[in-house]
């Protein structure tokens, strides 16, 4: 007599290797950028009030060292999703020369971390200038 | 017992000939109502494991009668020459036809295909797919049938005897694994293609699944088994499991080397070896590219002079691909290196491969005609199953996976035309027998005070079969492999299983076939026992030479009431090509027939 | 007998009397070159012939023996004793699918999933048998990975996403899918596109990157399914531009 038996899937599966764990981080950066984000609108309202009260208290906000915290976090959380993105290109996009695959280091640089220090040096080369 | 599942044609197993055969008919009419039958899952069949490559003749420096006649001259004169003409022939198409089907073939920059040299052919004609040819072959093959959702599939269905009435067969009782049921699957012609049985010896290339199950079901319903005192030993399997290295590892390249280093098959008759670096090294029917039987045959007697390597698995030689460089091995043999590098513990790269003998196939099988009929009206026969025969006392690597296309599209054909002239099924009455069937099974399950478990059962029997009749044989081997076998099979009676239940019974399905893998290995060393002559793969110490005289005729066993088979002969079909002697060595041959 | 032995905890399960799962332990001869496969038939033989199992080839190319090695996917005819030795080593069916009994699974799914990709080459034209169709090496070279899947399921029990969403395809049937479409022979991928295109097709994966992982013939079909995503939406945009069927 057939009565096949569904097993559970382990609830704990993302802490169960490195891989899962890596990957939920990946995506718990999300949520870091998604907060900044609503900092992000939140200033933008402010500044479209155009008084200079509120540009002041926004200033101050953005200095408080809390502020400063939660902005490093969002940018180490961006850094990381953007560098597990860029090792994610050659998945994404394989290219072959002929038969070879280009290597999977080549197409990173190519497509991820040559423009991404391209335009950072841009901005920091335009803010320091 | 539930009512009779049925069909226009039941085929029975999954791998590449049954396979071929299914498409065949779905092709052909799709009103036809077509099952297959298999015990695995069909892309888990043996063929899944065949490396080296098909041959078919495709290039312009290539003929069909040079393929003719290395099929001819390598089965020792064996096969029926006019089977070997219609495969030839129908070869290349076949491989098309796959290629047009998705199969990923190796191919020349040109975009046609690539072919590369095998053993005992004059011409490189074998199409391949990188080393994993049978693969990709029947991947191919299983995923084109998915197209056809008219063809039924019973995955995981064990055939257990064929349902013979008013002199036909009209189908199979089968168990449904996962339920444990016998059931009465009724077609009016019924395609056995359930591949070889290797298994009947402990040291094979051979998967668990090939324990000779369709063999067994067409012996024990009177069918003739034909030639099956010639079992194919591969020359190059790891120590050990067995597991095979593909013989394009020496069409590539690859050399052969004793405990010297010396290039030992020199001495056998095989030609001269050339330098590794020579441009013309591999020579064609020369050296490592000769045929099978002689190169297994050339390992043992280097074993006597003890010129052999010792290994904790036994002696061994070794395969020397080295000189190929790692870019060459892994574009043209990366599975050779994934099976060297896991299960010997070495890089081929950087080490050679120690390598022996091994049983790889069955050039015997089911009596069939040119049609793959058998001579019961309504069962037919293909694939590793069959014997046509093309393959005679030995055959030449790469003509078996095409085999199973040419006469697996065959099958089809033939079994679809006999299905329009053949009478109604008599349900009835093979409703009964499969009923029989049910009743023996549930007793084999529930029966108690046994006292033989199937391992030492099945490890008598590899003894028996390795000892006695392995590469070299004589009178009395064989006759103690006959005695052995015959005091096995007695002790079949008192087999006690340990599980009674029926789902997915896997104990219970390891005794039938224990019991399908002693008939046929009774078959083998009584058919060996009879041919007093060598010739192939069948070398008798005690009667070195070949003996035209008596036998340029196919074997034949019959299955008696309890006592050892009947063994009859049927002459050899000779059409263009008169028996002469094989010559290797990369001398001149005149291929062309008469 | 060696002197050395190592445990097996296998997993039983037997449908006709268990209402649950249990896990049994088996004391097992050590030898360095056994794999667990070895290990699982020597217990067969000797000690239980009730435990069921499914394998064939032992050379890693058939699929059939996928089981849970300490929580991992792993061919059990690939895997030696070697590796674990002397700890214990846990034997389990794979997860993400139902189980018929002991190590043996439910594939059933599997096999549907796999019939809904068109896993073969759609022409729309027949061709005569006389003729190759030409593919150079690098076309063959395109797709060649992908042909490589041995159906062995690792994959599909290494995929947190078919827990939340089962009717995803799955890694094994979109690689396999896209294989075809990047063969320079077929013609199909419109055809295919429906269901690769749906939520349960390729948007069902979140990039765990765990199948590509665990496959042991090197498939990739995380990349698979990503390039397919990629393929998918442009073709979406296509359609979007192009009402009039000129894609």
């Amino acid at each position: 007599m057939r009565k096949p038996l569904v097993q559970p899937y382990p609830k704990d599966w993302f802490l169960r290797t490195r891989a899962y764990r890596l990957f939920m981080l990946r995506e718990l950066t999300s949520v870091c950028i998604a907060g900044y984000l609503v900092f992000m609108l939140w200033w933008l309202y402010q500044l479209g009030k155009g008084d200079t009260e509120s540009f002041r208290s926004l200033l101050s906000i953005a200095k408080h060292p809390v502020s400063i915290g939660l902005h490093t976090i969002a940018l180490i959380a961006a850094a990381w999703h953007s560098i597990t993105w860029f090792n994610l290109t050659p998945l994404v996009m394989p290219m072959r020369i002929g038969e070879d695959r280009v290597p999977n280091v080549v197409i990173a640089i190519a497509m991820g971390y040559g423009p991404w220090l391209a335009v950072s040096g841009f901005i920091l080369w335009a803010t320091l200038r | 017992m539930s009512d009779a599942l049925q069909h226009d044609i039941v085929i029975v197993g999954g791998g590449g000939a049954g396979l071929r055969a299914a498409i065949a008919l779905a092709e052909l009419d799709p009103t036809l109502s077509v099952a297959v039958v298999s015990k695995v899952y069909p892309m888990r069949s043996h063929t899944v494991a065949a490396e080296g490559g098909a041959a078919a003749v495709i290039k312009d420096n290539d003929s069909l009668d040079a393929h003719c006649y290395d099929t001819i001259s390598g089965s020792d004169w064996l096969a029926d020459q006019d089977a070997v003409e219609l495969f030839v022939r129908e070869a290349p198409k076949e491989l098309i036809q796959l290629e047009h089907w998705g199969c990923p073939w190796n191919r020349e920059p040109d975009g046609h295909v690539a072919v590369r040299p095998f053993g005992g052919m004059n011409i490189e004609r074998t199409w391949f797919a990188a080393d994993k040819t049978g693969f990709h072959m029947l991947h191919t093959l299983f995923q084109t049938l998915l197209k056809y959702d008219e063809v039924v599939r019973y995955d995981e269905w064990f055939a257990t005897k064929l349902l013979v009435a008013d002199g036909r067969c009209q189908g199979v009782a089968a168990i449904e694994l996962r339920t444990g049921q016998v059931r009465c699957i009724a077609a009016k012609a019924v395609i056995l293609s359930t591949g070889g049985a290797g298994r009947i010896f402990p040291f094979t290339t051979n998967g668990a699944i090939k324990t000779g199950d369709g063999m067994a079901l067409a012996y024990r319903a009177g069918v003739p088994l034909k030639d099956m005192e010639f079992v194919q030993y591969h020359p190059t399997g790891l120590p050990g499991t067995g597991i095979l290295i593909t013989e394009a590892a020496r069409s590539e390249g690859g050399v052969l080397l004793n405990k010297h280093g010396e290039r030992y098959l020199s001495n056998y008759d095989l030609g001269e070896p050339l330098d590794v670096h020579d441009p013309k090294h591999p020579q064609m029917r020369s050296m490592e590219l000769g045929p099978r039987d002689r190169l297994s045959q050339a390992f043992v007697k280097e074993h006597e002079k003890g010129n052999t390597i010792d290994s904790p698995f036994g002696d061994v030689v070794h395969l020397d691909i080295r000189h190929l460089g790692e870019k060459k091995i892994d574009k043209l043999l990366p599975f050779v290196r994934e099976l060297a590098t896991n299960y010997a513990g070495i890089d081929p790269v950087h080490e050679p491969i120690p390598v022996r003998p091994v049983v790889h196939y069955m050039m015997g099988g089911i009596h069939t005609d040119i049609n793959t009929a058998t001579p019961l009206p309504g069962l037919y026969a293909v694939g590793e199953c069959a014997c046509i025969s093309i393959n005679g006392a030995n055959r030449l690597g790469s003509n078996s996976l095409t085999k199973l296309l040419v006469f697996g599209a065959r099958a089809g054909k033939a079994a679809a035309q006999y299905v329009g002239g053949c009478g109604a099924i008599s349900v009835a009455a093979i409703q009964s027998q499969a009923v029989d069937e049910q009743v023996r099974i549930t007793a084999l399950l529930n029966k108690t005070g046994g006292s033989e478990r199937i391992v030492s059962l099945r490890t008598d029997m590899y003894h028996a079969m390795e000892s006695g009749a392995g590469i070299f044989r004589d009178e009395s081997s064989l006759k103690r492999t006959c005695e052995t076998l015959a005091e096995v099979r007695g002790r079949l009676r008192d087999i006690q299983l340990d599980d009674r239940s029926n789902c997915f019974n896997t104990e219970l399905i390891a005794a039938l076939e224990l019991e399908n893998m002693i008939d046929i290995a009774n078959a083998v060393a009584h058919s060996a026992l009879a041919r007093t002559e060598s010739r192939g793969s069948h070398q008798r110490t005690d009667f070195p030479d070949r003996d035209d005289a008596n036998f340029l005729k196919h074997s034949m066993a019959y299955q008696t009431d309890g006592g050892p088979p009947r063994i009859e002969y049927l002459d050899v079909v000779i059409t263009r090509w008169p028996p002469a002697e094989r010559v290797y060595g990369a001398k001149p041959v005149e291929t062309a027939g008469e | 007998m060696p002197e050395q032995t190592i445990t097996l905890d296998v997993f039983r399960y037997r449908p006709d009397e268990d209402e649950r799962s249990t896990i049994q332990s088996y004391d097992v001869p050590y030898y360095e070159h056994w794999v667990i496969l070895d290990a699982l038939n020597w217990i067969k033989d000797h000690v239980d012939g009730t435990l069921s199992f499914r394998w064939s080839c032992r050379m890693g190319v058939c699929g059939s023996c996928g089981m849970m090695i300490n929580g991992d996917p792993k061919l059990t005819c690939a895997a030696f004793l070697k590796d674990y030795f002397p700890r214990a080593i846990r034997v389990e069916p794979l997860v993400n699918f139902p189980v018929e009994r002991d190590l043996v699974i439910v594939m059933d799914d599997f096999m549907s999933k796999l019939t809904s990709v068109k896993p073969w080459l759609i022409r729309d034209d027949t061709r005569p048998m006389e003729e190759e169709l030409l593919q150079s090496p690098s076309q063959l070279a395109a797709y060649k990975q992908f042909s490589m899947c041995i159906n062995c399921l690792l994959c599909y029990a290494a995929c947190p996403e078919l827990d939340g969403d089962p009717d995803f395809l799955g890694p094994a049937a979109i690689a396999l899918a896209h294989r075809y479409n990047l063969d320079s022979r077929d013609q199909g991928t419109a055809e295919r596109q429906d269901i690769l295109g749906a939520e349960e097709g390729v948007w069902g994966c979140a990039l765990v990157g765990e199948c590509t992982a665990v496959c042991p013939k090197n498939v990739d079909p995380a990349g698979a399914i990503q390039q397919a995503k990629v393929a998918v939406t442009k073709d979406w945009y296509k359609r979007l531009l192009l009402p009039w069927g000129k894609r």
